[in-house]
């Protein structure tokens, strides 16, 4: 029933031994050690789990492992180098966009998504975030902080 | 990718001091949350995150009906039973989860009384399995007729409380105005769910877990094991939110998570998905109110009659103490000759209600907004005059007996919320019906326990002197989102007067901390907060200007403690329920605009703003983050959170069904600080946690009906509603 599947976490090469059609989710967390991806709904619904899989934002808890054979994939352990952070994770820090932090790695890996793509989401930071829900900050430290992330980039700032 | 310690002190140092106080030096500043860096770089490890080889997985079985006797359990023969561990009520040592009573069994013993009930734990190592093997047990029931009515069933809890001669000022009032005011229940949804893991190690029982309250969870385990103190430790994960949802429910899970732990001999994992986690969790209490005031024809308030009911479920919980700061809330920031309040919860069918931020407070001050609006329209007035002629103030007497001795400045608030939102210009602008509305919301929130809770309490905390010549703050109050592993810090190193970067937090797990009691009811910045002062006060004055690092290196850790000392003066008769309710308010105005789609009658908050006094600001960006956070919850609340119940059960309970706010439909937030310092509150902070959560309902739901020309009392006011 399992398959090996290999795709990159984060630039290096991982391989896991897994159902096929297990949610990417678990197989980041438990199989390829990162947990730094949530769950919270397992439905689609909360966007907690919230990775980049070949330049595209997903929902990890709905794509099957099998469809990131041989891809790409981004998630929170991946942003920061050795003695920085992103741009998205300091601005996060600075403004206040994180309280109980368990919907802060997949609305940073949306709003990373959204500063590379921003003609995705004609609306802007409300629509770009729209699918990842937070219940402690009432989403305005988070606009604050996407903000101030822009403005760290543009300053020459870490992230891309 | 482990990243060091160094990389922290990086990236921290250059932006710990973000300037906004004055004179102190970390006490009014926006320091960086200090876990900010492992929240922002995925590091915090959640009890989901924390990895145990070789564990069970553990599932609950519970009741589908809400009321009756279970017949019969069956085990389908496909599976292996044997390779299982199960348990049932046999299995608890004393079948009964502790709380304020202990009514509750922490597995059903023969008798169902709401659905969702637990009746039987199931663990083994493959997760598929347990699921598989769930679906493969069948219980037959003999149903009995529920309860699912607030006011049909038993009394759970009742007060009354009487101030004045009211009989004689109805009887001789000019206007007498009343009205009926109802709240819906409202699911936490923190996006974290709730989860436990639990291991036995020679009798020692160790669990780790999503939590506010570690040493109820501690007190719940011991009762129910029969364990002395030392035998358990209870350690706190980096938790994903609260709002109340986890300070009492969490204690069932620990028990259930242990004695499946204890049965297999092996480390068990109990996590909620999101569904079990939204059916079977606490939820906030529906309410019904009836009001009744007295005034004269200028809307001088002269008497209230309040009857506040609220549905309890089918356990106590918490609910005697909701339903106190329900009541002691219900009369608003106004100053009444004479009153009557009279407050019941009921039992039901429900599973049990619950915390959730505000407490009972959220419910019956809609009652009186809404109500404050309603007798404004009625007498020809405009809302924020009628509460403008009866705000109370420094001297007067609540209808609980205290004698207000703060400053409530309510006026001023009111002024500059007015201010802010412009809402004298809006107001004559927006005809009524013409979908646009603007009202608001005037209201107080006691800081800390009510009545002489904190005095049982006797809350400690300790503050310990470490190697590297800092502090490590130790108290059981938990981070969960609010900031408390910032703010305490913050205290202690204005305190101690050594460097913020030297002060530590150290994780609560109750063989380590101290109880400073529980993380609820606005106490912790404001209450515990005023602990740490003192301790660190206490700290400062034993080293005596010694330096820590080499008093460490000499004597070793120098430890400090102090203890909850009663407020003088702040007297609370628990028989007559009279007395100074609170130490202190927070004082609060919301104005919110709406506007109605006129084709789908979609609400939309367009603004809230809020102005404050919370006392002193320990820290600029976390206390915004607190009001925005919970105004937001107060919005949902009103416009779109409907839980639907069904045999007492949520029905709804996926997110796919039940809508919480999203960035999408965020509303413009503005809160805009006005501090009055509280000399018992730490560095003169006030309770800040539960205050935003009372406003947004009833402001909203009067403009709502000011943009719809009608008469709504009650929330979650739905578009569906608005359609009719
Ligand atoms: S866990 Fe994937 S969207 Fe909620
Ligand atoms: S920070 Fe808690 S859910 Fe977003």
């Amino acid at each position: 029933m399992k398959q090996t599947i290999s795709f990159t976490l984060n630039g290096n090469s991982v391989t896991v031994e897994s159902h096929p059609m297990q949610p990417l989710l678990y197989a980041l967390r438990e199989d390829a050690d990162a947990p730094g991806t949530k769950y919270g709904c397992g439905e689609g619904e909360c966007g907690a789990c919230t990775v980049i899989l070949n330049d595209e934002l997903v929902m990890s808890c709905l794509v099957p492992v099998v469809q990131a054979e041989g891809a790409r994939v981004e998630t929170i352990e991946g942003l920061a180098n050795a003695d920085e952070l992103h741009a998205v994770q300091q601005a996060f820090l600075e403004s206040g966009g994180a309280q109980c932090g368990i919907c802060t790695p997949g609305m940073i890996m949306a709003g990373v998504h959204h500063l590379r793509h921003p003609e995705r989401a004609p609306g802007g930071v409300p629509e770009a975030l729209e699918g990842n829900l937070c219940r402690c900050t009432g989403y305005t430290r988070i606009f604050t902080a996407m903000k101030r992330a822009k403005e760290i980039l543009s300053a020459g700032g870490t992230g891309s | 990718m482990p990243m060091s310690g160094e990389f922290k002190e990086k990236i921290l140092a250059p932006l710990m001091s973000i300037s906004t106080g004055k004179d102190l030096k970390f006490v009014g500043k926006s320091i960086l949350r200090k876990e900010g860096i492992d929240k922002v770089t995925g590091r915090a490890r959640y009890v989901d995150d924390v990895k145990t080889p070789g564990a069970l997985y553990g599932k609950t079985l519970r009741s589908s009906i809400a009321c009756g006797r279970i017949k019969k359990i069956s085990f389908a023969p496909n599976i292996p039973w044997d390779q299982f561990t199960i348990v049932d009520a046999r299995d608890v040592p004393y079948n009964r989860v502790l709380q304020i009573e202990s009514d509750q069994p922490v597995l059903c013993d023969g008798v169902v009384l709401h659905r969702e009930e637990p009746i039987l734990l199931i663990a083994h190592e493959d997760p598929g399995l347990v699921e598989t093997a769930i679906r493969s047990i069948t219980v037959e029931y003999e149903r009995e007729p529920g309860i699912f009515n607030i006011g049909e069933g038993r009394i759970l809890k009742q007060y009354d409380i009487e101030e004045g001669d009211w009989k004689k000022e109805f009887a001789a009032a000019e206007v007498v105005f009343e009205g009926e005011y109802k709240t819906g229940a409202q699911e936490h949804v923190y996006i974290e769910t709730n989860g436990f893991i639990a291991c036995w190690e020679d009798e020692c029982l160790t669990v780790h877990g999503s939590m506010q309250c570690p040493y109820y969870v501690h007190k719940a385990l011991k009762y129910a094991f029969k364990l002395q103190d030392d035998q358990i430790n209870v350690v706190q994960m980096t938790t994903g939110g609260g709002f109340g949802g986890k300070e009492d429910f969490p204690s069932v899970l620990a028990i259930h998570a242990a004695l499946l732990a204890k049965k297999s001999g092996r480390t068990v994992r109990l996590i909620y998905d999101r569904a079990e986690d939204m059916a079977s969790s606490t939820k906030r209490h529906p309410s019904i109110s009836k009001v009744r005031t007295a005034c004269t024809k200028d809307g001088i308030l002269r008497a209230i009659d309040f009857s506040f009911h609220i549905d309890g479920g089918a356990y106590i919980t918490l609910s005697p103490v909701v339903l106190s700061r329900g009541i002691v809330h219900a009369f608003g920031p106004y100053k009444w000759p004479a009153a009557k309040l009279h407050a019941q919860c009921f039992f039901t069918n429900s599973p049990p209600y619950g915390a959730f931020r505000g407490f009972g407070a959220p419910q019956s001050l809609f009652a009186i907004e809404a109500h404050m609006t309603a007798l404004a329209n009625h007498l020809g007035m405009d809302p924020a005059e009628l509460r403008r002629r009866n705000f109370i103030h420094r001297g007067d007497t609540m209808p609980t007996g205290q004698v207000v001795d703060e400053d409530p400045n309510m006026e001023a608030l009111l002024d500059r919320a007015l201010e802010l939102s412009d809402y004298k210009t809006k107001r004559a602008r927006w005809k009524r019906g013409g979908g646009k509305g603007i009202s608001l919301s005037t209201f107080m929130h006691g800081t800390g326990f009510t009545g002489s809770g904190e005095v049982y309490l006797a809350s400690r905390v300790g503050i310990a002197t470490t190697k590297d010549g800092g502090a490590e703050v130790r108290v059981s109050s938990t981070e969960i989102g609010q900031g408390t592993e910032t703010v305490f810090p913050q205290i202690a190193a204005e305190a101690l007067g050594i460097d913020i970067s030297k002060v530590s937090f150290r994780r609560p797990e109750t063989k380590v901390v101290p109880n400073s009691g529980p993380t609820v009811a606005s106490r912790t910045c404001s209450v515990v907060g005023k602990l740490v002062e003192r301790a660190a006060g206490k700290l400062k004055q034993r080293l005596a200007g010694a330096d820590i690092r080499q008093h460490y290196a000499q004597h070793g850790e120098a430890y400090e403690e102090v203890e909850y000392v009663p407020r003088p003066g702040l007297v609370w008769d628990d028989d007559k329920y009279k007395g100074s309710a609170y130490g202190a308010y927070s004082w609060c105005v919301n104005v919110a605009e709406v506007t109605v789609d006129p084709v789908t009658a979609m609400p939309r908050v367009d603004t809230l703003t809020a102005t404050v006094d919370v006392g002193t600001i320990i820290n600029p960006v976390l206390a915004h983050g607190q009001m925005e956070g919970g105004i937001a919850q107060g919005i949902g609340w009103a416009t779109c959170e409907n839980v639907v119940l069904k045999e007492g059960l949520m029905e709804n309970h996926h997110l796919t069904n039940y809508v919480i706010p999203t960035s999408a439909d965020a509303a413009r937030i503005v809160v805009e600080f006005m501090p009055s310092p509280y000399s018992e509150g730490a560095f003169g902070s006030k309770g800040v946690g539960e205050l935003p959560m009372d406003g947004p309902g009833p402001a909203i739901v009067s403009a709502l009906n000011d943009a719809m020309e009608a008469k709504f009392t009650h929330l979650p006011l739905l578009p569906e509603e608005m359609l009719k």
